[in-house]
């Protein structure tokens, strides 16, 4: 729990580096904080303990999402490579501590014991990803989108708020164990009405986190808006938050009353899975075929959150974990090849032809996104596979079979979209100049990608400790 | 210990040959591929030819699932082994002529591509199985479509996305049968499974057949899942063509064997006689095409298609006889098709065309290729002391066995089968020579170093089929006592 002082400290610190007029120390720095963060979290591992008046609740479950979450931002921020040289419109100091405070949030979002935890912790982790999304300020559709957001985002709270506070009404209690304990009560004689619609609303308000059906209407728009850093950002950090916070309602507090919200999460499972992976066909642009792909992920995120079985919360660290590095590696590709199409002054967009050609010159670049996509793909030999296999196990288990083969077809879609990426880098023609890679960057393609394919061989690895 | 190496080791030298340029890689191949085809010659002889699975070794995989990688070879594994082993270094050779840019990459992809089937092949775990089977795809999509014809990407993206659509629904057959697995930690080991499978009653059975039977008839390719197959081998470049119709597709047919019948007796017993039609419908269907076919590659593409559909229908028939002539003509098949297509492979770099009507008189200039051509070529018509004849010959009695009239429409094979085949070579080789084959070259070395081994081994398979035939029997008789049991 040392973690979220920790890293709300270094956000400080951050922007004090920021005076320094020294740019190149704050990427280092980040990066040391984000390891100092991560080691004060590991260091909880096989503690369970309350904090803050049992507010917070850490054990082997949170110290896990926590690591999840911290390794996402840590290759994150060594793909961000301090934001340019651009002096005047970039403020990277800034950037770089409203990213370690937005982690604090997604942190409290993991270890919540108290249902304000879960409202703080979220606020937090939004408000500065709204922040985040309109950095570019001279891009209009970057100002659209944090506009967009922050309005979508703020209405969403508000459900999720009221929510809790008609479950507080109903059970009298914010703490999750004894909202638990009374659910248990009341579902076996007459649940007040409130109840019921309380959970629906938290569950909405959280759905709306990430990005599930039917209330994914932002996520293309933000996406294609904000910096293609941040989307990274927010397409791992706060889908993992999110489906963290999920799953210990779900699989914890409103246990008793599964056989009420598991219908709507069956529903909008296969509503999610469809019009994320169809949608993401027609696709031209390549960032927006990522929001709709990560709309499709938080589908087969829901289907283990809905089979809630033993397993169900090392499926979804493994898929989540699995999902996150293929998705930073993939916006990382991007990123560097849409600036030096830019530095070369050409017309660029971020549509799949920027890719066109790309192996000729760039067979690291070539290899690390056929990597990605074919882990986001779920084909064996990576990562995403493992995590498909195991999310559908887990819904045998629980024999939720209608939705099942909805993910199952869906998954065939899913090839289509993502051999686009493939094709356009290895068999269209097209240029892209050799591009000069910084160590770091470098580095952190090569990790990335390794880890896919280690852990699509031998998954053990990970999954034995989850 | 020796699975494992066969496994392993086209990984280690596929990325030595990644890392190496020019003639470093054909040669780093080519010796690659003779030391594992010598390491099948080992594992060959010293195989005790009985129903028991030998060389095998387990691992933990997913301990916590209970997934183990384990793999081992019996009679049925060890055919298809030695067909791997055997055909990659001649598919390696047969580049040799050909300018393929990047060949390193060519050479890897091949030799990963062979370590995934050697995997399918003597995977003995469920979801192990499914790796492989899966992990085959992608070097053999590469390899079509970064060196294939002009519209390789759409044909190859529907190759991808058809076999890969098939190949889910066996997932979820085997997830299926993996829960019903007693224990608290559950297991996917085949034999396992098999008696989860077989304890199903025949409705549920009726589902897990089909799961699994459209994942291999796609891969086969069967009638009416075939769309995908002669646009690809057509538009693959010539080594793509011979893994994909060579090795890959008995992918599926081994399916059959391994997976399908011994774990759903009573699903095959329901709807053998469906699967069986289909085959049937699929010989015929594919052989009249065959007849039509102005283009060489696609001729012989149909060929396979009609040639798969007879294996299928010996397997269905559940004989003796009918899995016995499936497994050697999965060799003899694999053999004869990869010759068929070297050599179409061969004119066309001489003369830029596969247009049967724009060949004809290459035989007075080349007397060696006439001579393999014509043996392949019956080979393929199945005649009597050649491989095809032994295969087909079992393959039609097993049919016959199972149902008259089945067997006799199956039958017809063999006629059409020389029509076509026949026709083949008598429009490309015989006749007048036209503008283009006017002074066509005979075989350089590395060409026959090619065709002979495979002529020869055409003539040698048809002498002495029992070679293989007595490895498979032990375990065919005892798959056949589960599937009977």
């Amino acid at each position: 729990m040392n973690s979220i002082i920790a890293l709300s400290l270094f956000g400080i610190a951050n922007l004090f580096l920021g005076f320094l007029n020294n740019r190149k120390i704050l990427l280092p720095a980040t990066l040391a904080f984000v390891l100092v963060a991560l080691g004060l979290n590991l260091a909880d591992w096989n503690q369970e303990y309350l904090w803050f008046n049992n507010m917070l609740r850490t054990n082997n479950l949170s110290v896990n999402f926590a690591s999840v979450i911290l390794v996402a931002t840590f290759l994150v921020v060594a793909v961000s490579r301090g934001f340019g040289d651009d002096e005047e419109h970039t403020h990277p100091a800034e950037y770089y501590a409203i990213m370690l405070f937005s982690v604090v949030g997604a942190i409290m979002m993991v270890t919540f014991e108290n249902l304000i935890m879960l409202f703080v912790g979220l606020e937090i982790l939004s408000v500065s990803m709204y922040i985040l999304t309109g950095t570019d300020k001279r891009n209009l559709r970057s100002n659209e989108a944090a506009l967009k957001y922050f309005l979508m985002g703020a209405f969403a709270t508000g459900i999720l708020l009221f929510g809790i506070a008609l479950i507080y009404g109903a059970t009298g209690s914010f703490n999750i164990h004894g909202i638990e304990a009374l659910v248990l009560t009341a579902a076996g004689g007459s649940a007040p009405a409130l109840l019921y619609i309380g959970i629906v609303m938290v569950i909405i308000g959280l759905l709306f986190k990430v990005s599930a059906a039917p209330f994914h209407f932002w996520t293309p728009d933000v996406y294609e808006g904000a910096p293609a850093i941040f989307t990274a950002f927010m397409s791992t950090v706060v889908k993992t938050a999110g489906f963290a916070a999920l799953f210990r309602l779900l699989g914890g507090a409103f246990t008793g009353v599964y056989g009420t919200w598991i219908y709507i999460l069956y529903f909008l499972t296969m509503l999610t899975l469809i019009i994320g992976n169809i949608t993401a066909v027609y696709q031209q642009s390549f960032k927006r075929m990522l929001a709709y792909s990560s709309i499709s992920h938080a589908g087969y995120l829901m289907l283990t959150a809905t089979a809630k079985v033993a397993h169900t919360q090392s499926s979804i660290l493994f898929y989540s974990l699995a999902y996150s590095v293929a998705t930073i590696s993939a916006f990382a590709v991007l990123m560097v090849v849409a600036e030096t199409k830019e530095s070369n002054a050409e017309k660029t967009n971020e549509n799949f032809d920027i890719f066109n050609g790309l192996a000729k010159n760039n067979p690291l670049l070539a290899f690390v996104l056929t990597v990605s996509m074919l882990s986001l793909a779920g084909i064996p030999l990576t990562a995403g596979f493992w995590g498909k296999f195991f999310i559908f196990s887990d819904a045998f288990q629980r024999g939720i079979v209608v939705p099942l083969v909805v993910a199952v077809l869906m998954s065939a879609v899913g090839i289509y979209y993502y051999f686009k990426a493939i094709i356009s880098a290895y068999f269209k023609e097209g240029d892209v100049p050799a591009i000069e890679l910084k160590p770091i960057y470098k580095i952190t393609l090569i990790v990335t990608t390794l880890l896919t394919i280690v852990l699509g061989i031998a998954p053990d690895l990970v999954k034995s400790i989850f | 210990m020796l699975t494992l190496t066969l496994i392993l080791f086209p990984i280690i030298a596929g990325l030595l040959t990644l890392a190496s340029k020019g003639e470093n890689a054909k040669t780093i191949a080519s010796a690659a591929a003779f030391i594992e085809l010598a390491l099948g010659a080992y594992t060959y002889f010293s195989f005790v030819p009985d129903a028991s699975t030998q060389f095998g070794l387990s691992y933990d995989w997913i301990h916590a699932a209970g997934v183990k990688f384990s793999i081992g070879i019996d009679g049925i594994s060890l055919i298809l082994v030695c067909l791997t082993t055997l055909m990659v270094p001649f598919i390696i050779v047969s580049t040799f002529n050909s300018n393929y840019t990047n060949a390193n990459n060519l050479y890897a992809l091949i030799l990963f591509m062979q370590a995934a089937l050697v995997g399918v092949f003597t995977a003995k775990d469920g979801f192990l199985f499914y790796f492989f089977f899966e992990a085959a795809l992608i070097p053999v999509y590469f390899i079509a479509a970064i060196w294939g014809g002009e519209n390789k990407i759409k044909v190859t993206l529907k190759f991808f996305i058809f076999t890969m659509f098939g190949s889910l629904f066996m997932l979820l057959a085997l997830v299926y049968l993996y829960m019903k697995t007693p224990g608290e930690i559950h297991t996917s080991d085949i034999t396992a499974l098999y008696e989860v499978g077989q304890n199903l009653n025949p409705s549920q059975q009726g589902y897990i057949f089909w799961a699994f039977f459209i994942a291999f008839a796609i891969k086969m390719p069967l009638f009416p899942f075939h769309t995908w197959q002669p646009d690809t081998y057509v538009e693959a470049p010539a080594p793509a063509t011979m893994l994909l119709s060579g090795i890959m597709l008995k992918m599926g047919t081994y399916g059959l064997i391994r997976i399908l019948l011994p774990i759903v007796p009573a699903g095959v017993q329901a709807w053998g006689l469906t699967a069986i039609i289909l085959s049937v419908i699929g010989i015929v269907y594919g052989s009249i095409i065959a007849i039509q076919q102005k283009d060489m590659k696609r001729l012989i593409a149909y060929s396979s298609f009609a040639h798969v559909g007879l294996m299928s229908a010996g397997i269905f028939s559940r004989t003796l006889d009918g899995l016995q002539g499936s497994l050697i003509q999965m060799l003899a098949h694999g053999i004869n098709v990869i010759g068929l297509f070297f050599i179409v492979e061969i004119i066309q770099q001489r003369t830029k065309s596969r247009e049967l009507a724009r060949l004809g008189g290459i035989t007075q200039t080349t007397p060696n290729l006439t001579v393999y051509f014509i043996i392949i070529m019956l080979g393929s018509v199945a005649l009597p002391l050649t491989n095809g004849f032994v295969g087909e010959f079992l393959l039609l009695k097993g049919v016959y066995e199972y149902n008259v009239w089945i067997g006799a429409v199956a039958g017809i094979t063999i006629i059409l089968g020389a029509v076509y085949m026949l026709r083949l070579v008598q429009k490309s080789m015989f006749g007048i020579t036209s503008r283009i084959t006017e002074g066509f070259q005979d075989l350089t070395f590395s060409e026959k170093a090619v065709l002979f081994p495979i002529a020869f081994l055409v003539i040698a398979l048809g002498i002495a089929p029992n070679a293989f035939l007595h490895i498979t029997e032990p375990a065919v008789s005892q798959l056949l006592t589960i599937i009977t049991k």
